[in-house]
Protein backbone atom coordinates (compact mmCIF):
# COMPACT_ATOMS: atom_id res chain seq x y z
CA UNK A 1 0.00 0.00 0.00
CA UNK A 2 2.72 2.46 1.06
CA UNK A 3 4.64 1.60 -2.09
CA UNK A 4 1.59 2.18 -4.29
CA UNK A 5 1.19 5.66 -2.82
CA UNK A 6 4.88 6.62 -3.17
CA UNK A 7 4.48 8.34 -6.57
CA UNK A 8 1.64 10.49 -5.22
CA UNK A 9 3.71 11.43 -2.17
CA UNK A 10 6.58 12.49 -4.40
CA UNK A 11 4.23 14.46 -6.69
CA UNK A 12 2.50 16.23 -3.82
CA UNK A 13 5.76 17.02 -2.02
CA UNK A 14 7.16 18.64 -5.16
CA UNK A 15 3.99 20.77 -5.62
CA UNK A 16 4.07 21.94 -2.01
CA UNK A 17 7.78 22.76 -2.16
CA UNK A 18 7.31 24.80 -5.31
CA UNK A 19 4.54 26.89 -3.72
CA UNK A 20 6.60 27.68 -0.64
CA UNK A 21 9.70 28.71 -2.61
CA UNK A 22 8.46 32.19 -3.45
CA UNK A 23 7.56 33.34 0.05
CA UNK A 24 6.23 36.80 -0.79
CA UNK A 25 3.96 35.50 -3.55
CA UNK A 26 2.69 32.79 -1.25
CA UNK A 27 1.90 35.27 1.54
CA UNK A 28 0.01 37.51 -0.95
CA UNK A 29 -1.86 34.47 -2.28
CA UNK A 30 -2.77 33.43 1.23
CA UNK A 31 -3.95 36.99 1.98
CA UNK A 32 -6.09 36.84 -1.17
CA UNK A 33 -7.69 33.58 0.00
CA UNK A 34 -8.37 35.07 3.45
CA UNK A 35 -9.91 38.05 1.63
CA UNK A 36 -12.30 35.79 -0.31
CA UNK A 37 -13.38 34.20 2.98
CA UNK A 38 -13.91 37.63 4.54
CA UNK A 39 -15.89 38.78 1.47
CA UNK A 40 -18.30 35.87 1.82
CA UNK A 41 -18.63 36.52 5.53
CA UNK A 42 -19.25 40.23 4.87
CA UNK A 43 -22.21 39.31 2.65
CA UNK A 44 -23.84 37.36 5.50
CA UNK A 45 -23.06 40.11 8.04
CA UNK A 46 -24.39 42.93 5.80
CA UNK A 47 -27.63 41.01 5.26
CA UNK A 48 -28.00 40.36 8.99
CA UNK A 49 -27.27 44.01 9.80
CA UNK A 50 -30.84 44.80 8.70
CA UNK A 51 -32.69 41.60 9.67
CA UNK A 52 -32.66 39.15 12.59
CA UNK A 53 -33.89 35.89 11.07
CA UNK A 54 -33.37 34.46 7.55
CA UNK A 55 -35.23 31.23 6.78
CA UNK A 56 -35.45 29.76 10.29
CA UNK A 57 -31.91 30.79 11.29
CA UNK A 58 -30.79 33.76 13.36
CA UNK A 59 -27.28 35.22 12.93
CA UNK A 60 -25.72 32.54 15.19
CA UNK A 61 -27.37 29.76 13.19
CA UNK A 62 -26.47 31.40 9.87
CA UNK A 63 -22.82 31.65 10.94
CA UNK A 64 -22.78 27.95 11.86
CA UNK A 65 -24.21 27.15 8.44
CA UNK A 66 -21.69 29.49 6.76
CA UNK A 67 -18.78 27.86 8.63
CA UNK A 68 -19.72 24.27 7.67
CA UNK A 69 -20.19 25.19 4.01
CA UNK A 70 -17.04 27.33 3.99
CA UNK A 71 -14.74 24.72 5.52
CA UNK A 72 -16.13 22.01 3.25
CA UNK A 73 -15.89 24.03 0.05
CA UNK A 74 -12.43 25.48 0.71
CA UNK A 75 -10.97 22.06 1.57
CA UNK A 76 -12.50 20.56 -1.58
CA UNK A 77 -11.29 23.54 -3.61
CA UNK A 78 -7.75 23.05 -2.28
CA UNK A 79 -7.69 19.32 -2.93
CA UNK A 80 -9.48 19.09 -6.29
CA UNK A 81 -10.58 22.61 -7.30
CA UNK A 82 -7.89 22.79 -9.97
CA UNK A 83 -9.58 20.01 -11.98
CA UNK A 84 -11.62 22.83 -13.53
CA UNK A 85 -8.52 23.75 -15.51
CA UNK A 86 -9.10 20.54 -17.50
CA UNK A 87 -10.14 22.51 -20.63
CA UNK A 88 -6.66 24.08 -20.68
CA UNK A 89 -5.09 20.62 -20.52
CA UNK A 90 -7.45 19.39 -23.25
CA UNK A 91 -6.62 22.27 -25.60
CA UNK A 92 -2.89 22.20 -25.04
CA UNK A 93 -2.66 18.41 -25.19
CA UNK A 94 -1.15 18.09 -21.71
CA UNK A 95 -3.73 15.44 -20.88
CA UNK A 96 -2.11 13.07 -23.38
CA UNK A 97 0.99 12.96 -21.17
CA UNK A 98 -1.18 11.95 -18.21
CA UNK A 99 -2.65 9.12 -20.28
CA UNK A 100 0.81 7.68 -20.93
CA UNK A 101 1.76 7.38 -17.25
CA UNK A 102 0.84 4.21 -15.33
CA UNK A 103 -1.37 6.05 -12.81
CA UNK A 104 -5.11 6.84 -12.97
CA UNK A 105 -5.65 10.13 -14.85
CA UNK A 106 -7.99 11.57 -12.20
CA UNK A 107 -5.49 10.87 -9.41
CA UNK A 108 -2.73 12.51 -11.45
CA UNK A 109 -4.89 15.53 -12.16
CA UNK A 110 -5.80 15.90 -8.47
CA UNK A 111 -2.17 15.71 -7.35
CA UNK A 112 -1.02 18.01 -10.16
CA UNK A 113 -1.77 21.34 -8.49
CA UNK A 114 -2.83 21.14 -4.82
CA UNK A 115 -3.15 24.78 -3.72
CA UNK A 116 -2.08 25.47 -0.13
CA UNK A 117 -3.16 29.13 -0.41
CA UNK A 118 -6.78 28.03 -0.25
CA UNK A 119 -6.23 27.18 3.42
CA UNK A 120 -6.61 30.94 4.00
CA UNK A 121 -10.29 30.59 3.24
CA UNK A 122 -10.53 27.50 5.45
CA UNK A 123 -8.97 29.48 8.30
CA UNK A 124 -11.66 32.19 8.07
CA UNK A 125 -14.42 29.57 8.10
CA UNK A 126 -12.77 27.70 11.01
CA UNK A 127 -12.65 30.88 13.11
CA UNK A 128 -16.32 31.49 12.28
CA UNK A 129 -17.10 27.89 13.31
CA UNK A 130 -15.56 28.38 16.77
CA UNK A 131 -17.47 31.66 17.23
CA UNK A 132 -20.72 30.11 15.96
CA UNK A 133 -20.43 27.10 18.28
CA UNK A 134 -20.15 29.41 21.31
CA UNK A 135 -23.00 31.66 20.12
CA UNK A 136 -25.53 28.86 19.61
CA UNK A 137 -27.15 26.95 22.45
CA UNK A 138 -26.81 23.34 21.35
CA UNK A 139 -27.94 20.48 23.59
CA UNK A 140 -24.92 18.30 23.02
CA UNK A 141 -25.29 14.50 22.88
CA UNK A 142 -22.56 12.09 21.75
CA UNK A 143 -24.37 11.68 18.43
CA UNK A 144 -24.47 15.45 17.85
CA UNK A 145 -20.75 15.78 18.64
CA UNK A 146 -20.00 13.15 16.00
CA UNK A 147 -22.30 14.97 13.56
CA UNK A 148 -20.57 18.32 14.19
CA UNK A 149 -17.13 16.77 13.62
CA UNK A 150 -18.10 14.82 10.51
CA UNK A 151 -20.17 17.55 8.83
CA UNK A 152 -17.23 19.68 7.53
CA UNK A 153 -15.50 16.50 6.31
CA UNK A 154 -18.48 15.15 4.39
CA UNK A 155 -19.14 18.68 3.16
CA UNK A 156 -15.65 18.63 1.60
CA UNK A 157 -16.25 15.16 0.15
CA UNK A 158 -19.53 16.27 -1.47
CA UNK A 159 -18.02 19.47 -2.94
CA UNK A 160 -15.03 17.47 -4.23
CA UNK A 161 -17.45 15.19 -6.10
CA UNK A 162 -19.16 18.26 -7.62
CA UNK A 163 -15.78 19.44 -8.90
CA UNK A 164 -15.15 16.05 -10.50
CA UNK A 165 -18.65 16.07 -12.07
CA UNK A 166 -17.91 19.54 -13.46
CA UNK A 167 -14.55 18.39 -14.84
CA UNK A 168 -16.15 15.33 -16.48
CA UNK A 169 -18.58 17.58 -18.37
CA UNK A 170 -15.62 19.51 -19.83
CA UNK A 171 -14.72 16.56 -22.06
CA UNK A 172 -17.81 17.46 -24.09
CA UNK A 173 -17.89 21.23 -23.53
CA UNK A 174 -14.29 22.33 -23.95
CA UNK A 175 -15.21 25.96 -24.66
CA UNK A 176 -18.05 26.02 -22.18
CA UNK A 177 -15.98 25.54 -19.06
CA UNK A 178 -18.04 28.14 -17.24
CA UNK A 179 -21.19 25.97 -17.40
CA UNK A 180 -19.77 23.85 -14.64
CA UNK A 181 -19.15 26.85 -12.37
CA UNK A 182 -22.90 27.15 -11.97
CA UNK A 183 -22.92 23.88 -10.04
CA UNK A 184 -19.60 24.03 -8.16
CA UNK A 185 -19.41 27.70 -7.13
CA UNK A 186 -23.19 28.05 -7.43
CA UNK A 187 -23.62 24.99 -5.18
CA UNK A 188 -21.26 26.53 -2.65
CA UNK A 189 -23.16 29.84 -2.79
CA UNK A 190 -26.52 28.11 -2.32
CA UNK A 191 -25.07 25.97 0.50
CA UNK A 192 -24.07 29.06 2.50
CA UNK A 193 -27.70 30.17 2.96
CA UNK A 194 -30.74 28.45 4.51
CA UNK A 195 -32.20 26.25 1.76
CA UNK A 196 -35.67 27.04 3.13
CA UNK A 197 -35.64 30.51 1.51
CA UNK A 198 -35.61 28.89 -1.96
CA UNK A 199 -38.73 27.96 -3.93
CA UNK A 200 -39.58 24.25 -3.93
CA UNK A 201 -38.03 23.41 -7.34
CA UNK A 202 -34.76 25.10 -6.36
CA UNK A 203 -34.81 23.42 -2.95
CA UNK A 204 -35.22 20.04 -4.60
CA UNK A 205 -32.42 20.90 -7.09
CA UNK A 206 -29.96 21.91 -4.36
CA UNK A 207 -30.90 18.96 -2.13
CA UNK A 208 -31.43 15.94 -4.35
CA UNK A 209 -29.67 16.80 -7.65
CA UNK A 210 -26.76 19.00 -6.53
CA UNK A 211 -26.64 17.88 -2.87
CA UNK A 212 -25.52 21.26 -1.53
CA UNK A 213 -28.06 21.24 1.34
CA UNK A 214 -26.36 18.15 2.81
CA UNK A 215 -23.06 20.00 3.17
CA UNK A 216 -24.25 22.45 5.84
CA UNK A 217 -27.94 23.36 6.00
CA UNK A 218 -29.49 20.01 6.93
CA UNK A 219 -26.85 19.11 9.59
CA UNK A 220 -27.23 22.64 11.04
CA UNK A 221 -30.98 22.05 11.42
CA UNK A 222 -30.27 18.83 13.36
CA UNK A 223 -27.73 20.55 15.64
CA UNK A 224 -30.05 23.46 16.40
CA UNK A 225 -33.15 21.27 16.81
CA UNK A 226 -35.17 22.80 13.95
CA UNK A 227 -37.75 20.71 12.09
CA UNK A 228 -36.87 21.78 8.56
CA UNK A 229 -39.18 22.79 5.71
CA UNK A 230 -41.59 20.48 3.89
CA UNK A 231 -39.95 17.86 1.61
CA UNK A 232 -36.51 18.40 3.21
CA UNK A 233 -36.97 17.51 6.92
CA UNK A 234 -34.07 17.97 9.34
CA UNK A 235 -33.64 14.19 9.71
CA UNK A 236 -31.94 14.25 6.28
CA UNK A 237 -29.04 15.96 8.09
CA UNK A 238 -27.85 12.51 9.17
CA UNK A 239 -27.62 11.32 5.58
CA UNK A 240 -24.69 13.38 4.25
CA UNK A 241 -22.62 10.16 3.82
CA UNK A 242 -25.38 8.72 1.61
CA UNK A 243 -25.48 11.92 -0.44
CA UNK A 244 -21.68 11.83 -0.72
CA UNK A 245 -21.71 8.21 -1.92
CA UNK A 246 -24.41 9.05 -4.45
CA UNK A 247 -22.71 12.09 -5.95
CA UNK A 248 -19.31 10.35 -6.05
CA UNK A 249 -20.89 7.46 -7.99
CA UNK A 250 -22.21 9.96 -10.53
CA UNK A 251 -18.86 11.78 -10.58
CA UNK A 252 -16.76 8.66 -11.23
CA UNK A 253 -19.13 7.25 -13.85
CA UNK A 254 -19.18 10.65 -15.56
CA UNK A 255 -15.41 10.93 -15.44
CA UNK A 256 -14.98 7.45 -16.95
CA UNK A 257 -17.44 8.23 -19.73
CA UNK A 258 -15.66 11.55 -20.38
CA UNK A 259 -12.24 9.96 -20.57
CA UNK A 260 -13.57 7.34 -23.03
CA UNK A 261 -15.11 10.10 -25.11
CA UNK A 262 -11.75 11.88 -25.30
CA UNK A 263 -9.91 11.15 -28.50
CA UNK A 264 -6.61 12.95 -27.98
CA UNK A 265 -5.29 16.32 -29.04
CA UNK A 266 -3.20 14.88 -31.84
CA UNK A 267 -0.02 15.81 -30.02
CA UNK B 1 -9.65 57.68 -34.56
CA UNK B 2 -10.28 55.11 -37.29
CA UNK B 3 -7.56 52.95 -35.73
CA UNK B 4 -9.50 52.95 -32.46
CA UNK B 5 -12.65 51.93 -34.33
CA UNK B 6 -10.70 49.00 -35.78
CA UNK B 7 -9.57 48.01 -32.26
CA UNK B 8 -13.17 48.18 -31.02
CA UNK B 9 -14.26 46.02 -33.97
CA UNK B 10 -11.52 43.51 -33.19
CA UNK B 11 -12.64 43.40 -29.56
CA UNK B 12 -16.14 42.56 -30.75
CA UNK B 13 -14.98 39.91 -33.24
CA UNK B 14 -12.62 38.27 -30.80
CA UNK B 15 -15.32 37.74 -28.19
CA UNK B 16 -18.05 36.83 -30.65
CA UNK B 17 -15.88 33.96 -31.94
CA UNK B 18 -16.53 31.85 -28.83
CA UNK B 19 -20.30 31.39 -28.81
CA UNK B 20 -20.30 28.43 -26.42
CA UNK B 21 -18.25 30.41 -23.91
CA UNK B 22 -20.76 33.28 -24.06
CA UNK B 23 -23.65 30.83 -23.58
CA UNK B 24 -21.86 29.15 -20.67
CA UNK B 25 -21.21 32.51 -19.02
CA UNK B 26 -24.83 33.56 -19.42
CA UNK B 27 -26.00 30.21 -18.00
CA UNK B 28 -23.81 30.59 -14.90
CA UNK B 29 -24.90 34.22 -14.42
CA UNK B 30 -28.51 33.02 -14.61
CA UNK B 31 -28.10 30.20 -12.06
CA UNK B 32 -26.38 32.63 -9.67
CA UNK B 33 -29.23 35.07 -10.36
CA UNK B 34 -31.77 32.46 -9.21
CA UNK B 35 -29.85 32.00 -5.93
CA UNK B 36 -29.19 35.71 -5.47
CA UNK B 37 -32.80 36.74 -6.17
CA UNK B 38 -34.00 34.14 -3.63
CA UNK B 39 -31.59 35.40 -0.95
CA UNK B 40 -32.50 39.02 -1.67
CA UNK B 41 -36.26 38.33 -1.54
CA UNK B 42 -35.77 36.21 1.61
CA UNK B 43 -33.92 39.04 3.34
CA UNK B 44 -36.50 41.63 2.27
CA UNK B 45 -39.30 39.35 3.48
CA UNK B 46 -37.53 38.93 6.83
CA UNK B 47 -37.18 42.74 7.10
CA UNK B 48 -40.96 43.10 6.84
CA UNK B 49 -41.38 43.63 3.11
CA UNK B 50 -39.14 46.70 2.56
CA UNK B 51 -35.38 46.93 2.98
CA UNK B 52 -33.55 50.18 2.18
CA UNK B 53 -36.30 51.14 -0.24
CA UNK B 54 -36.40 47.77 -2.04
CA UNK B 55 -39.51 45.61 -1.92
CA UNK B 56 -39.43 41.95 -2.99
CA UNK B 57 -39.92 42.75 -6.69
CA UNK B 58 -37.42 45.64 -6.93
CA UNK B 59 -34.93 43.64 -4.82
CA UNK B 60 -35.15 40.69 -7.22
CA UNK B 61 -34.84 43.12 -10.17
CA UNK B 62 -31.66 44.49 -8.63
CA UNK B 63 -30.22 40.97 -8.35
CA UNK B 64 -31.09 40.14 -11.98
CA UNK B 65 -29.70 43.42 -13.35
CA UNK B 66 -26.46 42.87 -11.41
CA UNK B 67 -26.14 39.39 -12.95
CA UNK B 68 -26.92 40.82 -16.39
CA UNK B 69 -24.17 43.45 -16.15
CA UNK B 70 -21.41 41.14 -14.82
CA UNK B 71 -20.35 40.13 -18.33
CA UNK B 72 -20.42 43.49 -20.16
CA UNK B 73 -18.94 45.54 -17.30
CA UNK B 74 -16.52 42.74 -16.34
CA UNK B 75 -16.43 43.14 -12.58
CA UNK B 76 -14.04 40.20 -12.29
CA UNK B 77 -10.33 40.14 -13.01
CA UNK B 78 -8.50 40.55 -16.30
CA UNK B 79 -4.82 39.69 -16.58
CA UNK B 80 -4.06 39.96 -20.29
CA UNK B 81 -2.02 43.15 -19.94
CA UNK B 82 -0.12 41.78 -16.93
CA UNK B 83 0.82 38.69 -18.93
CA UNK B 84 2.08 40.83 -21.81
CA UNK B 85 4.16 42.88 -19.37
CA UNK B 86 5.61 39.72 -17.80
CA UNK B 87 6.39 38.07 -21.13
CA UNK B 88 7.81 41.26 -22.64
CA UNK B 89 5.18 41.40 -25.42
CA UNK B 90 4.32 44.85 -24.08
CA UNK B 91 7.31 46.06 -26.13
CA UNK B 92 5.27 45.30 -29.27
CA UNK B 93 2.35 47.38 -27.94
CA UNK B 94 4.76 50.25 -27.26
CA UNK B 95 6.05 50.12 -30.83
CA UNK B 96 2.56 50.40 -32.34
CA UNK B 97 1.52 53.79 -33.72
CA UNK B 98 -1.43 53.94 -31.32
CA UNK B 99 -1.63 54.84 -27.66
CA UNK B 100 -1.66 51.51 -25.75
CA UNK B 101 -4.22 52.61 -23.16
CA UNK B 102 -6.59 53.98 -25.80
CA UNK B 103 -6.15 50.84 -27.91
CA UNK B 104 -6.93 48.45 -25.04
CA UNK B 105 -9.87 50.62 -23.94
CA UNK B 106 -11.32 50.55 -27.47
CA UNK B 107 -10.96 46.76 -27.61
CA UNK B 108 -12.63 46.45 -24.20
CA UNK B 109 -15.57 48.62 -25.32
CA UNK B 110 -15.92 46.35 -28.36
CA UNK B 111 -15.96 43.32 -26.07
CA UNK B 112 -18.59 44.93 -23.85
CA UNK B 113 -20.74 45.88 -26.85
CA UNK B 114 -20.75 42.26 -28.02
CA UNK B 115 -21.45 40.84 -24.57
CA UNK B 116 -24.31 43.25 -23.79
CA UNK B 117 -27.02 41.17 -25.43
CA UNK B 118 -25.86 37.53 -25.12
CA UNK B 119 -24.77 37.92 -21.49
CA UNK B 120 -27.52 40.22 -20.25
CA UNK B 121 -30.63 38.94 -22.05
CA UNK B 122 -30.74 35.36 -20.65
CA UNK B 123 -30.63 36.33 -16.93
CA UNK B 124 -33.18 39.11 -17.51
CA UNK B 125 -35.54 36.80 -19.40
CA UNK B 126 -35.34 34.10 -16.71
CA UNK B 127 -35.79 36.82 -14.09
CA UNK B 128 -38.92 38.11 -15.85
CA UNK B 129 -40.35 34.58 -15.88
CA UNK B 130 -39.38 33.47 -12.36
CA UNK B 131 -39.73 36.55 -10.15
CA UNK B 132 -40.89 39.29 -12.51
CA UNK B 133 -38.95 42.51 -13.12
CA UNK B 134 -39.81 46.02 -11.93
CA UNK B 135 -38.55 48.13 -14.83
CA UNK B 136 -39.64 51.68 -15.68
CA UNK B 137 -42.12 52.27 -18.52
CA UNK B 138 -40.43 55.37 -19.96
CA UNK B 139 -37.61 55.44 -22.49
CA UNK B 140 -35.37 57.96 -20.70
CA UNK B 141 -34.04 55.67 -17.92
CA UNK B 142 -32.87 53.16 -20.55
CA UNK B 143 -31.10 55.84 -22.63
CA UNK B 144 -29.38 57.24 -19.54
CA UNK B 145 -28.75 53.64 -18.44
CA UNK B 146 -26.96 52.88 -21.69
CA UNK B 147 -24.69 55.90 -21.16
CA UNK B 148 -24.15 54.84 -17.56
CA UNK B 149 -23.28 51.23 -18.51
CA UNK B 150 -20.78 52.53 -21.09
CA UNK B 151 -19.18 54.73 -18.41
CA UNK B 152 -19.19 51.74 -16.03
CA UNK B 153 -17.21 49.73 -18.61
CA UNK B 154 -14.68 52.58 -18.83
CA UNK B 155 -14.34 52.82 -15.02
CA UNK B 156 -14.00 49.03 -14.77
CA UNK B 157 -11.38 49.04 -17.53
CA UNK B 158 -9.43 51.90 -15.91
CA UNK B 159 -9.32 49.99 -12.59
CA UNK B 160 -8.28 46.72 -14.24
CA UNK B 161 -5.64 48.59 -16.26
CA UNK B 162 -4.11 49.98 -13.03
CA UNK B 163 -4.13 46.60 -11.27
CA UNK B 164 -2.41 45.00 -14.28
CA UNK B 165 0.31 47.66 -14.28
CA UNK B 166 1.54 46.24 -10.96
CA UNK B 167 3.14 43.58 -13.17
CA UNK B 168 5.89 46.10 -13.99
CA UNK B 169 7.04 45.82 -10.36
CA UNK B 170 5.76 42.41 -9.16
CA UNK B 171 6.37 38.99 -10.70
CA UNK B 172 3.25 37.28 -9.43
CA UNK B 173 -0.04 39.17 -9.44
CA UNK B 174 -2.48 36.48 -8.33
CA UNK B 175 -2.67 37.68 -4.71
CA UNK B 176 -3.08 41.32 -5.75
CA UNK B 177 -5.81 40.40 -8.25
CA UNK B 178 -7.69 38.33 -5.68
CA UNK B 179 -7.64 41.22 -3.18
CA UNK B 180 -8.86 43.58 -5.93
CA UNK B 181 -11.66 41.10 -6.74
CA UNK B 182 -12.73 40.96 -3.10
CA UNK B 183 -12.78 44.75 -2.63
CA UNK B 184 -14.48 45.50 -5.95
CA UNK B 185 -17.14 42.77 -5.75
CA UNK B 186 -18.25 43.84 -2.28
CA UNK B 187 -18.10 47.62 -2.82
CA UNK B 188 -19.62 47.74 -6.34
CA UNK B 189 -22.85 46.22 -5.06
CA UNK B 190 -22.53 42.82 -6.74
CA UNK B 191 -22.79 40.90 -3.47
CA UNK B 192 -25.59 42.99 -1.91
CA UNK B 193 -26.83 46.46 -2.96
CA UNK B 194 -24.65 49.30 -1.63
CA UNK B 195 -27.85 50.82 -0.16
CA UNK B 196 -28.00 47.88 2.30
CA UNK B 197 -24.56 48.61 3.75
CA UNK B 198 -24.24 49.78 7.36
CA UNK B 199 -23.30 53.50 7.34
CA UNK B 200 -19.55 53.00 7.88
CA UNK B 201 -19.25 50.55 4.97
CA UNK B 202 -21.38 52.79 2.75
CA UNK B 203 -18.96 55.63 3.56
CA UNK B 204 -16.01 53.43 2.55
CA UNK B 205 -17.74 52.50 -0.72
CA UNK B 206 -18.50 56.15 -1.50
CA UNK B 207 -14.77 56.91 -1.52
CA UNK B 208 -14.02 54.21 -4.11
CA UNK B 209 -14.81 54.01 -7.84
CA UNK B 210 -16.53 50.63 -7.38
CA UNK B 211 -20.18 51.77 -6.99
CA UNK B 212 -19.72 53.55 -10.35
CA UNK B 213 -19.19 50.11 -11.93
CA UNK B 214 -22.52 48.50 -10.97
CA UNK B 215 -24.66 50.26 -8.38
CA UNK B 216 -24.93 53.55 -10.33
CA UNK B 217 -26.01 52.06 -13.68
CA UNK B 218 -28.56 49.83 -11.94
CA UNK B 219 -29.96 52.78 -9.95
CA UNK B 220 -30.35 54.70 -13.20
CA UNK B 221 -31.94 51.85 -15.19
CA UNK B 222 -34.40 51.03 -12.37
CA UNK B 223 -35.36 54.69 -12.03
CA UNK B 224 -34.25 54.77 -8.38
CA UNK B 225 -32.10 57.73 -9.40
CA UNK B 226 -34.05 59.92 -11.86
CA UNK B 227 -33.75 63.50 -13.12
CA UNK B 228 -31.01 65.50 -11.35
CA UNK B 229 -30.04 62.46 -9.20
CA UNK B 230 -29.28 60.49 -12.34
CA UNK B 231 -27.16 63.35 -13.69
CA UNK B 232 -25.18 63.46 -10.41
CA UNK B 233 -24.45 59.74 -10.69
CA UNK B 234 -23.42 60.12 -14.35
CA UNK B 235 -21.16 63.04 -13.38
CA UNK B 236 -19.56 60.89 -10.67
CA UNK B 237 -18.93 58.15 -13.24
CA UNK B 238 -17.36 60.61 -15.70
CA UNK B 239 -15.10 61.99 -12.94
CA UNK B 240 -13.94 58.51 -11.89
CA UNK B 241 -13.42 57.41 -15.50
CA UNK B 242 -11.30 60.44 -16.41
CA UNK B 243 -9.38 60.49 -13.11
CA UNK B 244 -8.49 56.81 -13.23
CA UNK B 245 -7.54 56.92 -16.92
CA UNK B 246 -5.17 59.85 -16.26
CA UNK B 247 -3.57 58.07 -13.28
CA UNK B 248 -3.35 54.87 -15.34
CA UNK B 249 -1.56 56.73 -18.12
CA UNK B 250 0.99 58.24 -15.68
CA UNK B 251 1.67 54.89 -13.99
CA UNK B 252 2.00 53.20 -17.39
CA UNK B 253 4.66 55.71 -18.42
CA UNK B 254 6.56 55.12 -15.18
CA UNK B 255 6.38 51.35 -15.70
CA UNK B 256 7.27 51.50 -19.39
CA UNK B 257 10.59 53.11 -18.45
CA UNK B 258 11.51 49.84 -16.77
CA UNK B 259 11.05 47.86 -19.97
CA UNK B 260 14.34 46.81 -21.50
CA UNK B 261 14.06 45.68 -25.11
CA UNK B 262 16.78 43.30 -26.21
CA UNK B 263 18.01 43.70 -29.76
CA UNK B 264 18.00 40.84 -32.21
Amino acid sequence: MAEALAPYRALLASRLRSQLTYRRSFVLDLAGAVGIGVLELAEVLVIFSSITVLGELDLAGALLLFAFAGIGFSLADMAVGHVDSLPTYLRSGTLDAFLLRPLPVLAQLITSDLQLRRLGRTAVAAVVLVIALTMNTIVWTPALVILAVLTPLFSAVIFAALFVCAAAVQFWLVEGGEFANAFTYGGSYAASYPTSIFSLPMRVLFTFVVPAAFTAYLPTLVLLGHAGPAWTPAVLGWFAPVAAAGIWTVALLGWRAGLRHYTGAGS
Amino acid sequence: MSALAVYAGLGWRRWSAYRTAAAAGAFTNTVFGLIKAAITMGAIGAAGGILAGYDALTGATYAWLAQALIGPVNVFTWSELAERIRSGDIAIDLARPIDPQAGYLAADLGRAAFQLVPRAAPPLMVGALVTGLALPGQVLPYLLGLVSVTLAVVVSFACRWLVNLAAFWLLDLRGVMTLYLVASNLLCGLVVPVHWFPPWLAAVAAWTPFPAMLQHPIDIIMGRAAGPDALVLLGEQVAWALGLLVVGRAVFELGARRVVVQGG
